[in-house]
């Protein structure tokens, strides 16, 4: 059993989690995930690390509730435990002294992006973050990256917040100036880093995503996680999740990401249900 | 159709194979290509002896020259007989801790029953339904006996890996009195046996009592714990304080064909398809949360047991059709007998000679077809089977809308990437000593899959029982001896 140490919502349907686990938190690195299950029928989840603390030996991260699985989990409070959790997994970002990095952020992926924030600047960087969000509510970790960068800039897609627009609205001009960036690390949705690619592509800016694919073992053994890189085959979880982002087939990522649509939204669909039979019977009972 | 246990003496060679191998009472094939329990029934006491009166006894028994671990087959029939059960199980346990698996998923006509005398003039002696017969029996009654364990020797050992490598080590080095963890990977125990093997062939309810009989006897286990990343070896024999390590990681990696398509939108690997039924039930679906995608025709390529396992776990699902294709013809088929006849009834059909060149898609990103060349066999190849030569001009395309890769598996690089000094083959197994399992690095033993690729459970426990022996002598007297290469 692993205990959630503590458990709070920092945006809406986003909840930090601290997670008591010493072996993890003492072998993290920048840019490695866990994967856990909630419960005995649940599915296996990747979730990256956001935090680790050796000392206390916990581990934290940051879940935004959008499938059935991070909506059960969203539900759990500290003195809970998680059914499964194991890791660190994948390969850790490749931290080296760059010059100039930007680290680009969307939804959770702003959690993911802090440790290698962290390590970039300790490696001696320039780190600006830009973090994105649909609107003001949904920008989290904003602080926290504050303390960490050089500088932070935020968009958000209804202007409620920062700068108006996507985050290639920040990146563009920081890719035309005089100091561009040596460096770009995106980190969200499909469609956020897909856009960040092309548009440091025609300036040759090395760029690094990381690819967030469906997983089962997170140990090599399935290939569910597969993505094509520079034409070749890759196993997400092994040889990434970091990988060139001017190399990535984005198109097939997003082919094999809705993969289980259909079924995710029956699976859903079934656990929202349920959950309101039980809140209307508890009604029942303290009526 | 009982017999008298003194009479079982008095038969002579003539009359004892004049009874007529016994069959293996089984669930109907059009009820059990719809459900996912056993196939096989098992037999009955009375069946047992009846077969076990076929053996005859042979003063040089072949059978045994067939057998991986050597078990004492006449010596447990006789039991059998006499009708002394748990005296036949505890015989066959001096030679294999997991009677009750093997006797279910071992290849045994190319082994014990391959070698066996009766089958120079009629089938063999059924030697795997009886070794399966009295593992039941055993777990059956409740009375499981547990060997006797020996003085604490103060010693620790740590295994990598639950498969049958791993099991069959820890059970030995747990009797001998040294403290034994197994550390997993997963959130099960059992490797292959678990996530790969299905519930059709070897219930999950028989490895979990083989576990628990381990727990009982004393091994710790550890899962969600990955040596190479949670923690690695150096550290296990560093801070942790084991004295020895052992390996058996199985292989990983699955292999995929390298044809365009093959990253499409319901091409599975097997290990894949075979994970998320057997270890997160997806056949539940929505019940368990981990979907899976149902289709109507099903190709499935390989010949192999996990291709068997694969295309019989698709019919299960509900697939109209269920089709092998596989690129030699069924001569040279790995599959174990029993389960290529088994497909064969539930309906699976069986396209040999073939072989895909693309995965077709419909527009939308999923698979709706696969385009096959028919082959010819030609010279014989490295493996000695006769290689397949395409035949040109003979392209046709199967439709399907889910397709499985069952092909083999690489080796999983995850613990020797991260273990200084264990070094490996440039396939990326383990190299290891093959009487003692004795790696390039002091302390660490290696075993199963990682060492020699995909092979079977009766391989992988042999190594790890011959392991455990050079373990224990390492143990007890601190010689180690470098191995060549
Ligand atoms: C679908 C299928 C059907 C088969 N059918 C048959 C059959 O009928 N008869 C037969 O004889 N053989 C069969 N085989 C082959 C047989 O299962 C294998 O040869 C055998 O299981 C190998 O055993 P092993 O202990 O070496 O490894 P495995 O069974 O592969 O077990 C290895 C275990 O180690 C764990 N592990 C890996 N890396 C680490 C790590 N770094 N840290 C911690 N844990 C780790 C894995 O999660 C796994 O649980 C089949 C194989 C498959 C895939
Ligand atoms: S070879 Fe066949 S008949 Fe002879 S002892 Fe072995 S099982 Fe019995
Ligand atoms: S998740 Fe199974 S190989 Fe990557």
């Amino acid at each position: 059993m692993y205990t959630i140490t503590s458990a709070e919502f920092i945006a809406p349907d986003v909840k930090l989690f601290h997670i008591k686990a010493p072996y993890i938190a003492q072998k993290h690195q920048a840019g490695q995930f866990v994967i856990l299950r909630v419960h005995d029928n649940g599915e296996r989840i990747p979730i990256t690390i956001a935090e680790s603390d050796p000392d206390k030996g916990e581990i934290a991260i940051i879940v935004q509730g959008i499938g059935r699985t991070t909506k059960e989990l969203n539900m759990k409070e500290a003195g809970d435990h998680l059914q499964d959790l194991v890791g660190p997994l994948g390969t850790p970002t490749h931290i080296e002294k760059w010059g100039r990095v930007v680290i680009v952020s969307g939804g959770v992926g702003t959690a993911e992006a802090l440790p290698i924030a962290r390590a970039m600047k300790k490696a001696g960087n320039h780190v600006t973050s830009i973090i994105g969000a649909r609107t003001k509510d949904l920008v989290i970790a904003e602080k926290l990256m504050e303390e960490l960068c050089d500088e932070v800039l935020i968009t958000t897609d209804d202007g409620s917040y920062g700068i108006k627009g996507l985050v290639t609205t920040a990146l563009e001009p920081m890719i035309n100036s005089d100091t561009p960036p040596q460096m770009v690390l995106a980190v969200g949705p499909l469609p956020m880093m897909s856009a960040v690619a092309e548009m440091t592509r025609p300036h040759n800016i090395k760029t690094v995503v990381s690819l967030n694919t469906i997983m089962i073992d997170g140990t090599g053994m399935c290939g569910g996680c597969r993505a094509t890189v520079g034409g070749e085959t890759v196993f997400v979880c092994v040889d990434g999740p970091e990988f060139d982002a001017h190399q990535v087939d984005f198109a097939e990522l997003r082919q094999r990401g809705s993969m289980y649509h259909q079924q995710e939204r029956q699976s859903l669909d079934q656990f929202l249900e349920r959950c309101k039979l039980e809140s209307a019977s508890s009604e029942d009972t303290t009526k | 159709m009982s017999t008298e246990p003194n009479k079982a003496n008095t038969l002579t060679p003539k009359e004892r194979m004049r009874i007529p191998r016994q069959d293996m009472p089984e669930q109907d094939p059009n009820v059990r290509n719809r459900n996912f329990d056993e196939v096989n029934l098992g037999f009955d006491a009375d069946t047992a002896v009846q077969e076990g009166l076929r053996c005859l006894q042979c003063k040089k028994p072949l059978c045994i020259d067939g057998c991986p671990v050597k078990i004492k087959i006449p010596e447990f029939i006789q039991l059998i007989v006499e009708r002394d059960f748990p005296g036949a199980a505890a015989k066959i346990k001096e030679d294999n801790s997991l009677p009750a698996v093997c006797g279910r998923v071992c290849p045994q006509e190319t082994q014990c029953e391959a070698t066996c005398v009766v089958g120079n003039r009629f089938r063999p002696v059924a030697i795997g339904h009886l070794e399966r017969f009295v593992a039941d029996h055993e777990r059956e009654s409740g009375k499981v006996q547990l060997p006797k364990k020996a003085k604490a020797t103060g010693k620790k050992v740590a295994i990598v890996g639950s498969g049958p490598a791993g099991l069959a080590c820890a059970t030995d080095l747990v009797q001998w009195g040294h403290e034994v963890t197994v550390y997993e990977a997963l959130h099960e125990y059992g490797g292959v046996l678990v996530y790969g093997i299905p519930e059709f062939r070897l219930p999950k309810k028989i490895l979990g009592a083989e576990i628990d009989n381990l727990r009982n006897m004393g091994v710790n286990f550890v899962k969600n714990f990955i040596i190479g990343k949670t923690m690695t070896v150096d550290e296990l024999m560093g801070q942790e304080g084991y004295d020895a390590v052992f390996v058996g990681t199985g292989a990983g990696l699955p292999w995929f064909m390298n044809i365009p398509g093959e990253n499409l939108n319901g091409v599975y690997s097997a290990n894949e398809f075979l994970t998320r039924v057997n270890l997160m039930k997806a056949n539940n679906f929505p019940q368990s949360d981990t979907p899976i995608k149902i289709a109507d025709t099903v190709v499935v390529f390989g010949g192999g047991n996990t291709a068997m396992d694969a295309v019989r776990t698709a019919k299960r699902l509900g697939a109209e059709r269920a089709i092998i294709v596989y690129r030699r013809s069924e001569e040279e088929m790995p599959a174990r007998d029993e389960e290529i006849k088994h497909a064969k009834e539930e309906g699976i059909e069986f396209m040999l000679l073939t072989a895909p060149t693309k995965m077709l898609d419909d527009g939308k990103g999923w698979v709706k077809g696969v385009e096959c060349l028919k082959m010819e066999l030609g010279e014989p190849d490295q493996s000695g089977r006769r290689r397949p030569m395409p035949i040109e001009g003979s392209e046709f395309t199967i439709d399907a809308d889910l397709a499985v890769v069952a092909i083999g598996n690489g080796s999983n690089p995850l613990l020797a990437k991260t273990t200084p000094g264990l070094k490996i083959n440039r396939w990326g197994n383990i190299i290891a000593d093959a009487e003692t399992g004795r790696t390039s690095k002091k302390g660490v033993f290696a075993g199963g899959d990682i060492v020699t690729g995909g092979a079977t459970v009766i391989l992988a426990m042999g190594a790890g029982r011959q392991a455990a022996a050079a373990m224990h002598e390492y143990l007890e007297t601190g010689e180690w001896v470098e191995i060549d290469g």
